[in-house]
């Protein structure tokens, strides 16, 4: 589903402020993996992401999704292939327009946008529902500013509208590391639904370790811009948090606090 | 003497051209209000619909026909604009400011190279003149409705909401596959076509293309747009439809035209206008920040301390 080649991304090269983000990464996912991504801060794990997602151009490697070669394609036109989610509660969603109209615009993705009314009412029915199988009281308030939404509400509409048109791939950015443990573990949940019900390929960045482990079937650590650990299966399954840490100190890196709470 | 009837005889003439800047802050809610685009390209595009409306009725088109080249016009230096922005990374200010600066020249060109052209009335079939004022009031309110009603459509599609979500949060417009640099160049020109419009109205209205008859327009521009919203908000609370933003920009106008007038009944020197007229719009784009702001200020703090102090003493 994902094949990432020799990819380098160097940021401000040349300059006092240099930044070799990504040296060399390589990556292949199968069809219907849900891999959690952990590292210590600066270690390319967004920066991966935003590789994928095509928000910059690389400087080296070729990017894959589903067997097409999308390195040369700006942004907006890989959204088509893409879900994505992101840290920031106010990135993912327009603050000054609806709910339906957000989810209206997402059920747009990768379509051409012509003249025809941006929420039908057939849509506005359709939005009803699936809010209420979201359980979080947005059913009734789709005509709501999503502005007016707390950052759980707002998380949960983003993955919603980055599932309704099934993506590729689904890229979460630490999407729940914004909010408290229990919206957290909520938007967790959901997530887990929306890609096992939809038989969806992601790929989740957390700083949480233990949902590192705990979700997906393949879990990789990265270090210094490079992939530094795979691992899947049983042996993913069997992992601790302690195994994690001494994998990763042997590597001589280092994790944040907060990754330690997790 | 100040004479309250010759202000009261000068009303007609300010609600007209109050509503013909009406229509220029339409065009100007798309780029400030739904881009969150500073386009001050305006000041230039509302000149150059003047200067091509008044020159091609001069050459005898129809002035409908006219209208239609101006806006044009207008709607390719909104175009210019948005490549200088999205193509050549150009800040939004500066790359206003930049067609601006360049239309000047552009609108002496078209004028003639003369400052300024007639267009009598007497002479052409203007679609509005000062002549006929209340006339002219009902064909820029009709205008002005017209154009609020494409608005209301087309800012309803898909395409129109695209253009919103860019305006409104560009990382996520893009995470859902629109064209941000597109939305933005259409936007600029849609825009700028519509000051062009009111350009072509004014030009009519008064009988002449100036080429400094856009100076200031942003400011005009943006006064009828925060008056409007600043009123419409204090009678409607806070649900404003976009119905109702609409309207009140062309109210806006209205209603710094008649300000205007009675700074000018109170004889104010006129050379003071541009002054009064900065010191208008920044009273009415600090109020809303204020009253906001205010809430959660120091000062508020501090005036409560204050109040509590007093009480106590009062009570002591």
């Amino acid at each position: 589903m994902l094949d990432i080649k020799g990819v380098f991304k160097t940021f401000n090269p040349g300059s006092i402020t240099e930044k070799k983000a990504l040296q060399g990464i390589d990556l292949h996912l199968e069809d219907g993996d849900f891999v959690t991504i952990i590292g210590g801060n600066g270690a390319g794990k967004s920066t991966m992401l935003n590789a994928i997602a095509g928000v910059w151009p690389v400087d080296e490697g070729s990017i894959f999704i589903d067997g097409k070669d999308v390195t040369a394609m700006p942004e907006h036109k890989r959204a088509s292939l893409l879900g994505r989610v992101f840290q920031d509660p106010m990135t993912g969603t327009a603050a000054n327009m609806q709910i339906e109209e957000n989810l209206a615009l997402a059920a747009r993705r990768g379509k051409k946008r012509g003249l025809g009314w941006e929420v039908t009412k057939a849509e506005r029915e359709k939005y009803h529902d699936m809010l209420v199988s979201l359980d979080l009281g947005l059913e009734d308030r789709l005509s709501a500013k999503v502005g007016l939404l707390s950052g759980g509400q707002r998380q949960a509409l983003t993955l919603m509208m980055a599932t309704m048109v099934k993506p590729k791939l689904l890229l979460l950015d630490e999407h729940t590391a914004a909010l408290d443990p229990k919206t957290a573990a909520k938007v967790l949940e959901i997530t887990d639904k929306a890609i096992s019900e939809n038989k969806l390929t992601a790929l989740m960045v957390t700083h949480n370790m233990n949902d590192a482990i705990k979700h997906g079937n393949r879990l990789i650590m990265m270090n210094e811009g490079k992939i530094v650990y795979d691992v899947s299966g049983e042996e993913k399954k069997n992992l601790t948090v302690e195994d994690l840490m001494k994998k990763f100190s042997e590597l001589g890196g280092h994790f944040s606090d907060r990754a330690l709470l997790g | 003497m100040l004479d309250i009837s010759t202000l009261l005889n000068a009303f007609p003439g300010y609600i007209a051209q109050g509503a013909i800047w009406g229509i220029m802050a339409l065009g100007l809610y798309i780029s400030y209000r739904l881009l969150e685009f500073s386009d001050l390209t305006v000041d230039g595009s509302f000149a150059t619909g003047a200067a091509v409306t008044v020159m091609l009725i001069i050459m005898g088109w129809p002035a409908w026909a006219a209208m239609i080249v101006a806006v044009l016009a207008g709607m390719l230096a909104g175009l210019v604009t948005g490549l200088l922005h999205t193509a050549l990374g150009i800040a939004p200010i500066l790359a206003g400011i930049l067609t601006q600066i360049a239309l000047y020249s552009v609108n002496l060109h078209i004028l003639g190279n003369k400052p300024n052209q007639a267009v009598s009335v007497d002479k052409y079939d203007l679609i509005l003149s000062l002549r006929t004022v209340n006339e002219a009031i009902v064909i820029a309110l009709i205008f002005a409705a017209a154009l609020i009603c494409a608005f209301y459509w087309f800012f309803g599609t898909e395409a129109g909401s695209a253009i919103r979500a860019t305006g409104c949060n560009p990382a996520m417009a893009k995470a859902q596959g629109i064209n941000i640099d597109f939305c933005k160049v259409f936007a600029l020109a849609v825009s700028n076509g519509i000051v062009a419009l009111s350009g072509g109205l004014l030009a009519q209205y008064q009988g002449f293309a100036d080429v400094a008859i856009g100076r200031g327009a942003i400011v005009i521009g943006l006064a009828s747009i925060i008056i409007g919203e600043v009123i419409a908000e204090a009678l409607f609370s806070k649900h404003m439809s976009f119905w109702l933003c609409l309207s009140s920009a062309v109210i806006g106008g209205i209603l710094y035209y008649i300000i205007m007038g009675v700074v000018l009944w109170l004889k104010l020197p006129t050379n003071d206008m541009k002054l009064f007229t900065a010191i208008i719009v920044a009273i009415f784009l600090a109020v809303p920040y204020l009253k906001k702001n205010f809430k959660t200020s120091f000062l508020r703090l501090k005036l409560a301390e204050k109040k509590k102090a007093k009480e106590a003493a009062k009570n002591a």
